[in-house]
C-alpha cells in the first residue's frame, strides 16, 4: 500500500478504525449503557466524513492498480450513504431505546455496512465490488434479525440472508465468467475487452452479475425478500434497508454498467428495461392490497427502484444523471416517512397498520400534514419534489428512445398513487377510534418535518443536486 | 409592479402559511379570525388583480407582464398574461372572497378549509399565468391535492368514493399529458410556452406498433392532451367523475369546481392542442365537435330525469361545457370568441347555481328536488334570485348565457352545419330541465310542514348573490366586455392556426 493509495481510501479507513476502536471502547466499558453516545458519536462522524468527502474530493484517481475508484460519481453516492445512515442512526434511537434494544452494536454495524456501501460505489474491480457488498450484507443480516426473541424478525434475517446468499453466489457466478472469458476482473479491462464485440461468455455473466445486483435494489423478479424482511425486520432496520444500501446498490449497478460495459448499451439496455417495466407494475399493483405499512412500503420501494432502474436503462450521462436524483429523492423521501412509521404506537407498542392511523390529523395535525406531503411526493404529484424525479428520468428515457419505457411509468405511477390515497384516507377522512399514542420522540419527528420541508422548498432549487449529480454522471459516463 | 403575476399567483399562499402557522385553537374567536383572514386575502388578492386588467392591452396579442427566471433542470419559471388567460385570472380572483364568503357557516376545522381554498387559488392562477410546460402541469396537477382533501374532508356521505374517482380518474388524464410535454421538450428543446408556439412539431406519418399514424407525433400529442383536457372539461364520455364529485362535494367546493377547475381543460385547448398541433387539431375536428354534441344531447337529457339538485347542475354543466369544446373546435372569430365567453358566463352561472343549493342545503340537508315546493311564498328574494340564474342557464337573451350560447353556435354553423344543428337541440332541453326544475322547487302551493318555517335569504347570502346578478346582467347586455380583450388575442390564434395549415400540407407534400 502507498501513500497515495492510501490517501485515497482514507475516509473508509477513518471509519473502519472508528468503528474497532468504539467497539473495544464499549466492549471494555460500560457496553449497553454507551448505546446512545455511541450512536449519536456516529451519527456525527458520518456526518463529518460526508463533508470531508464532499467538500474535499476532487477529480478522478484510483488506488490499488484500479480497484478502487474515487471520483465525482463516488462521492456522490458517499456522501448519500452518510447522510442517510446518520439520519436513520439518529432517529433509530428512542426507538430501540423504549423496547431494550438499544445495544451498542446497532450503530457500529450500521457502520461497518456503510464502510461496505463505500466500497461498493467505490469499486473499480470485480472483486472490490464482491468485497464492498458483501461487508453490506453481512452486517445487514445481522440487524434485520436484530430482536432476536422474535420470530418475525429473525425470520426475516434468515430470510435476508438465504436469499441473500443466492444472490451473492449468482454475482459470484457471473464474476466468474467475466473473469473467464475476458481474462481480467478490473472494469478498466473488462470494458476494452467487451468494446464491439462481446463474447458470449461474457454476456451470460453479466446477465448473471446483473441478476445479483437486482437482488440487491429489490427489482422484480428478484424482489420476493423485500415484504417479509421489511415486515419483520425492526423499524429503524427496516428505514435503513430501505434508504442507504438501496442507493449504494443502484451505484454500484450504474458503476458496473458504464464502467465495465459503458461500450455495449445495447446488451443490458433491454433486460433493465424489462427489470423496470416489471418493478414498477409489480410494486404498484401489490401495494394496493396492503394492510401494514411497512409492507406497503416494501412495494412502495420496489416500485421506486423500477423508476430509478428507467433511467439507468437509457444508458446515457443524463440517465445516470437522473438516476442519482432520483434515488437522491427515494432516500431523503423515505427517511422521512419511516420517521413517522416509528412514531406510531398505540399503548406503548409498535403498530403498523394503516387503519390505526384514522382520522390522525385530529390529533396531530402536523405531523398528519408533514406525512400527507411525503405521501403525494412518494406518489410523484406535484409540485413535489417526487414529481421532479420521476420528471426526469422519464426524460431520460424518453431522450433514449425508450418511449413505451415512458409511457408504462406514467401509468404505473397512476396504480401506486391509489395506496398512497388509501394512507391520506384514513388519516384525514377515516373513521372515528382511539387515536394513536402521543409519544415524545423529537428527532424522529423533526427528521419527519425536515423530510416534509424538504419535498416542497426543493423545488425552486434541488439544492443543487441535480447539478451535483450531473456531474457526477459525468465523471461516470464518458 | 413588475412582478404583478407571481404576487397575486402566490398572495393566497401567503395568507394559508400565516393561517397554518400563527392561528392556533378551534374556538369560535379562532373560526372567526380564518374566515376573515381568508376573505380578507382573497378581496386583497382580487383587488390587486385589477391592476393586471388595468395594466392590459387588448391590442397587443404576444404576452404581457412577462416574468422569467432559470429553474432547475433547464426549466424555467416564467409567467405572463394574453388576451385568452387574463379573464380566467380575473375570473378567479373575483369568485374566490364570495366562496370563502359563501363558506362562512362551516363549523368543522374551518381554518384548514380555508388553507385547502387559500392553496386552491393559488394554483388555480398558477394554471392560467405559467408560460412553461412544467410549471404549467405542476399547477394543473397540484390542484389535486386540495380539492380531493375538500371532497374528502369535507364533503358528503359518499365522499370517499367521489374524491378517489376525482383525483385518480384526473391524475391518470393527465400523466399521458406529462409524457407529451417530455416529448415536446425533447423534440423543441425548450419548455417555454412562448417559444413552443412558434415551434413546428413534426406531423409526418408515423408507425407505432404497426399503425400509421396520420399527423404523427402532432396527433400523438394532441390526444395525449385530449386526454387531459377532455377530463377536465369533462367532455363525454370521461365526464362521469364530474357529477360524483360536485354532489358530494360541499357548496364552496362545488363552486369552485365548476366555475374554474372545469375551464382549465378548455383553456388548455386553446393554449396547447390548437396552437401547437394545428394539423391534428384541424384532422380531428369532427371528431370533437361530434363528441361535443353529443355531450350537449346527452347531458341535458340526463339532467331531465335527475333528482337529486347538484346532480342535475353537474350534468348542466356537462352539457355547457359541450358548447364551450364545439365552438373552440369551430376555429372561428365567433365560436372561439363565444366559448371563451360561454367559460367566463358559465362560470359566474353555475357558480351561482350551486351556492343557490347551497342556501337549500344549509337549511335543509338535502338536495333532494322532491323534498322542496312552493318556496316563492316565504322566499321571495331567493326565488327571484334562483329564477334569474336559472334563466341565464337556461341562455335567455339579456343574460350571459345567452350570449355564449348564441355566439358559440354561430361559430359551428359555419364550421359544420349539421353539428350546429344537433347542438341547438341542447337549448331546448336546456330549457326543459332547467325551467321544470324551478317549478319543481319554488313554484306550487307550499304543502310540506318542514318548509314552512324556512326564513328567506340573510344579508350576507344576498350580497353574495348581488356580484353575480350583476356581473350575469353587464355580460349579457354589454358583451364587448369579454370580446374587446379576447378579440385581438383569438384574431391571431386563428390566424396562425389557418396559416399554419396550408405550410405543413406543403412540407407533407414535398
Amino acid at each position: 500500500m502507498t501513500s497515495s493509495d492510501f490517501s485515497i481510501v482514507l475516509p473508509e479507513v477513518l471509519l473502519a478504525i472508528y468503528g474497532m476502536a468504539a467497539l473495544l471502547f464499549a466492549v471494555y466499558t460500560g457496553k449497553d449503557k454507551l448505546a446512545g453516545l455511541i450512536t449519536w458519536v456516529t451519527a456525527a462522524v458520518f456526518v463529518v466524513i460526508a463533508l470531508l468527502i464532499g467538500l474535499g474530493g476532487e477529480g478522478t484517481q484510483t488506488a490499488f492498480g484500479g480497484m478502487f475508484i474515487d471520483d465525482a460519481f463516488s462521492r456522490f453516492g458517499k456522501v448519500g450513504v452518510l447522510l442517510a445512515g446518520a439520519a436513520i442512526l439518529v432517529m433509530s434511537y428512542d426507538f430501540l431505546d423504549k423496547r431494550g434494544f438499544a445495544k451498542f452494536e446497532y450503530p457500529i454495524l450500521v457502520l461497518f455496512s456503510t464502510i461496505g456501501m463505500m466500497v461498493m460505489v467505490s469499486a473499480g474491480d470485480l472483486m472490490a465490488l464482491y468485497l464492498g457488498l458483501e461487508l453490506m450484507s453481512l452486517a445487514l443480516y445481522v440487524i434485520a434479525s436484530f430482536r432476536r426473541d422474535n420470530v418475525k424478525s429473525t425470520e426475516a434475517g434468515l430470510k435476508y440472508f438465504v436469499l441473500g446468499s443466492l444472490s451473492s453466489g449468482l454475482l459470484l457466478y457471473g464474476s466468474s465468467l467475466i473473469y473467464g472469458f475476458s481474462g481480467t476482473t478490473s472494469f478498466e479491462g473488462i470494458i476494452t475487452v467487451v468494446q464491439n464485440d462481446v463474447p458470449v461468455g461474457v454476456l451470460f455473466g453479466l446477465v448473471f452479475v446483473m441478476t445479483g445486483l437486482a437482488f440487491k435494489v429489490s427489482a422484480v423478479p428478484f424482489h420476493m425478500w423485500t415484504p417479509d424482511v421489511y415486515e419483520g425486520a425492526p423499524t429503524p432496520t427496516t428505514a435503513f434497508f430501505a434508504t442507504a444500501p438501496k442507493l449504494a446498490a443502484m451505484g454500484l449497478f450504474a458503476r458496473v454498467l458504464h464502467d465495465a460495459f459503458g461500450g455495449v448499451v445495447g446488451d443490458w439496455q433491454q433486460i433493465l428495461a424489462l427489470i423496470a417495466v416489471a418493478s414498477m407494475f409489480l410494486g404498484a399493483f401489490a401495494g394496493i392490497g396492503q394492510t401494514n405499512i411497512k409492507r406497503l412500503m416494501a412495494y412502495s420501494s420496489i416500485s421506486h427502484m423500477g423508476f430509478a432502474l428507467m433511467g439507468l436503462a437509457s444508458g446515457t450521462a443524463l440517465g445516470v444523471q437522473s438516476a442519482l436524483v432520483y434515488m437522491a429523492i427515494y432516500v431523503a423521501m423515505n427517511i422521512g416517512t419511516f420517521a413517522f412509521i416509528m412514531t406510531m404506537e398505540r399503548d406503548g407498542k409498535p403498530v403498523t397498520d394503516i387503519s390505526a392511523l384514522n382520522l390522525y390529523w385530529r390529533s396531530s395535525p402536523m405531523k398528519a400534514l408533514a406525512l400527507l406531503v411525503l405521501l403525494f411526493s412518494l406518489a410523484g404529484v406535484p409540485p413535489m419534489l417526487g414529481f421532479f424525479g420521476k420528471l426526469f428520468v422519464l426524460q431520460a428515457a424518453w431522450s433514449a428512445g425508450l418511449t413505451y419505457l415512458a409511457v408504462f411509468g406514467v401509468i404505473a405511477s397512476v396504480i401506486g398513487a391509489f395506496y398512497y390515497l388509501r394512507i391520506v384516507y384514513y388519516m384525514y377522512f377515516g373513521a372515528e377510534q382511539e387515536p394513536l399514542d402521543k409519544i415524545k420522540a423529537p428527532v424522529a419527528s423533526a427528521l419527519l418535518l425536515i423530510s416534509a420541508l424538504i419535498m416542497l422548498v426543493g423545488i425552486i432549487n434541488m439544492f443543487g443536486v441535480d447539478s451535483m449529480a450531473a456531474i457526477a454522471a459525468d465523471a461516470l459516463v464518458k | 409592479m413588475d412582478n404583478v403575476l407571481s404576487f397575486v399567483t402566490f398572495l393566497p399562499t401567503v395568507a394559508a402559511v400565516v393561517l397554518a402557522l400563527f392561528l392556533r385553537g378551534d374556538d369560535e374567536v379562532a373560526q372567526l379570525n380564518a374566515k376573515r383572514l381568508a376573505l380578507f386575502a382573497t378581496v386583497i388578492t382580487f383587488l390587486i388583480s385589477l391592476f393586471i386588467l388595468a395594466g392590459f392591452d387588448p391590442e397587443d396579442t404576444g404576452f404581457q407582464m412577462v416574468e422569467e427566471a432559470d429553474w432547475i433542470m433547464g426549466l424555467k419559471y416564467k409567467m405572463g398574461v394574453d388576451g385568452i388567460s387574463v379573464l380566467f385570472v380575473m375570473l378567479t380572483t373575483a369568485l374566490m372572497p364570495l366562496t370563502i364568503w359563501s363558506a362562512w357557516n362551516v363549523k368543522t376545522r374551518v381554518k384548514d378549509y380555508m388553507i385547502a381554498f387559500l392553496l386552491l387559488e393559488t394554483l388555480m392562477l398558477g394554471v392560467f399565468t405559467a408560460l412553461d410546460l412544467v410549471l404549467f402541469y405542476l399547477f394543473f396537477e397540484a390542484g389535486l391535492i386540495p380539492m380531493f382533501l375538500i371532497i374528502g374532508i369535507w364533503g358528503g356521505v359518499n365522499r370517499i368514493y367521489a374524491s378517489f374517482k376525482f383525483f385518480l380518474y384526473t391524475f391518470l388524464g393527465s400523466v399521458l399529458m406529462l409524457v407529451a410535454m417530455i416529448a415536446m421538450y425533447i423534440d423543441a428543446g425548450t419548455t417555454d410556452i412562448v417559444l413552443l408556439l412558434q415551434h413546428e412539431f413534426a406531423s409526418d406519418t408515423l408507425s407505432v406498433l404497426g399503425f400509421q399514424v396520420i399527423g404523427g407525433m402532432q396527433t400523438l400529442a394532441f390526444l395525449a392532451f385530449f386526454a387531459s383536457f377532455a377530463v377536465k372539461m369533462p367532455m363525454w364520455p370521461v365526464h362521469t367523475w364530474l357529477p360524483d364529485a360536485h354532489v358530494q362535494a360541499p357548496t364552496a367546493g362545488s363552486v369552485v369546481l365548476a366555475a374554474i377547475l372545469l375551464k382549465m381543460g378548455g383553456y388548455g385547448f386553446l393554449r396547447f392542442s390548437i396552437p401547437m398541433f394545428p394539423v391534428a387539431s384541424h384532422m380531428l375536428t369532427d371528431f370533437v365537435l361530434w363528441l361535443s354534441v353529443i355531450a350537449i344531447v346527452y347531458a341535458s337529457l340526463v339532467a331531465l330525469v335527475q333528482q337529486d339538485m347538484k346532480k342535475l347542475i353537474a350534468y348542466s354543466s356537462v352539457a355547457h361545457m359541450g358548447y364551450v369544446t364545439a365552438g373552440i373546435f369551430a376555429m372561428n372569430q365567433q365560436g372561439v370568441d363565444g366559448a371563451i365567453f360561454q367559460m367566463i358566463s358559465h362560470g359566474f352561472v353555475s357558480g351561482a347555481l350551486f351556492l343557490c343549493v347551497g342556501v337549500f342545503y344549509d337549511r335543509m340537508h338535502t338536495r333532494d328536488i322532491d323534498a322542496f315546493g312552493g318556496l316563492w311564498k316565504n322566499m321571495p328574494a331567493y326565488a327571484l334570485v334562483f329564477m334569474f340564474f336559472t334563466m341565464a342557464n337556461v341562455g335567455l337573451p339579456g343574460t350571459s348565457g345567452f350570449v355564449g350560447e348564441f355566439l358559440t353556435l354561430v361559430g359551428i354553423f359555419q364550421a359544420n352545419t349539421w353539428v350546429a344543428l344537433v347542438g341547438a337541440t341542447g337549448v331546448i332541453f336546456s330549457a326543459g330541465y332547467a325551467l321544470w326544475l324551478y317549478r319543481r322547487v319554488v313554484l306550487g302551493d307550499l304543502l310540506k310542514e318542514s318548509l314552512k318555517t324556512l326564513k328567506d335569504m340573510s344579508p350576507r347570502e344576498k350580497w353574495i348573490f348581488a356580484p353575480l346578478v350583476a356581473m350575469t346582467l353587464l355580460l349579457g347586455v354589454y358583451p364587448s366586455l369579454v370580446t374587446d380583450i379576447t378579440g385581438p388575442s383569438v384574431e391571431a390564434l386563428i390566424e396562425n392556426y389557418h396559416a399554419a395549415l396550408p405550410m405543413m400540407a406543403d412540407a407533407a407534400a414535398h
